[in-house]
């Protein structure tokens, strides 16, 4: 029996030592999954709350005033494409290709900050135009999700900026793979989170 | 042995191929209810039905060509908890939409 748990012990060591960083890289992955899927759990809870009171105008503009689905449609298309390029720079950043990673996370970086400048002068109109959070039930809930949503991407422009950074400084090391591959997940989530909010905010509100 | 590992890796990466599957049928999966929406050519409760319904899809597109979910060995702590998510999200969701909905039609229908 001992024996046995020291054979188990001896040979996890063995193992553990070969492959630390690559098994520590993965369950940071992972870790980072599951922060992920409680992110989903919070816009889940913007939904709700969005479809409860969507139908509050409160003597207000609806949906159908206020959205131009010709403007949301660019913003979708911006996010759609950062989300591939997004894919670029992590097949380049596997074939160990620091120009190309550092490139393509740039024309990233310029579709998300698109989409980002073009959400704020929404926010800035509408509120412009007294249609701002506190005019009705349903302008708060579209603020909260949508701005949360907003805030999701300016917090990953960030990160992404803070990879460029490393990456050109440090090129592509392990810990840089195990970074890039989380903020991947997290580019590639915000983009689902975006197609239900141009399907349940924009679409079905201006039907 | 870093090719070792990276040929290990290789299956969750995916490929330029990949990734323009993933890009096209997300491109025909946003036109085509953008397109119901802004010419209206359905009835409305057929438009809301396709539009839902492409958005679905959508989302799974996502998850297998961008985010990579699939049935492999790798893959299955991220697919099992995403499955536990989505269920909590049904339930949240679906529940309190439930809810709120009837206290609605109780509070109005006097």
């Amino acid at each position: 029996m001992s024996s046995q748990v020291m054979h188990g012990a001896a040979h996890g060591h063995d193992h553990g030592h070969d492959d630390h960083h690559h098994d520590s890289g993965q369950m940071t992955v992972l870790g980072f999954w599951l922060y992920l899927m409680t992110d989903c759990i919070l816009f889940a809870s913007l939904f709700a709350t969005y479809a409860v009171l969507s139908g509050s105008f409160a003597g207000g503009p609806s949906g159908h005033d206020i959205f131009q689905l010709d403007f949301v449609l660019v913003e979708t298309a911006f996010l759609l494409l950062s989300s591939i390029t997004f894919g670029f720079a992590m097949l380049k950043m596997f074939a160990g290709n620091k120009a190309g990673v550092l490139g393509w996370l740039a024309v990233t970086f310029l579709f998300g900050a698109g989409f980002i400048a073009m959400e704020i002068y929404e926010f800035h109109h509408l509120i412009a135009e007294g249609f701002g959070p506190q005019r009705s039930g349903f302008l708060s809930a579209f603020f909260a999700l949508v701005g949360t949503h907003g805030l999701h991407v300016t917090a990953g422009l960030i990160w992404m900026a803070i990879m460029m950074y490393q990456i050109n400084k440090h090129g592509i090391t392990p810990t840089a793979k195990t970074r890039m591959s989380c903020l991947s997940l997290f580019w590639h989530f915000l983009d689902v989170v975006w197609i239900c909010v141009f399907t349940v905010v924009y679409l079905l509100g201006v039907l | 042995m870093a090719n070792a590992h990276d040929t290990h890796h290789e299956g969750n990466h995916g490929s330029v191929k990949s990734y323009m599957v993933g890009f096209v049928l997300s491109i025909i999966l946003t036109a085509i209810p953008f397109g119901l929406v802004m010419f209206p050519s359905l009835p409305k409760n057929l438009t809301v039905l396709v539009v839902v319904a492409m958005a679905v899809i959508q989302v799974v597109v996502h998850l297998v060509y961008f985010l990579h979910m699939d049935r492999s060995q790798e893959q299955r702590s991220n697919v099992s908890t995403f499955l536990f998510t989505a269920m909590v999200i049904a339930l949240l969701v679906g529940l309190s939409l439930w809810i709120m909905f009837n206290i609605h039609i109780e509070m109005m229908a006097k």
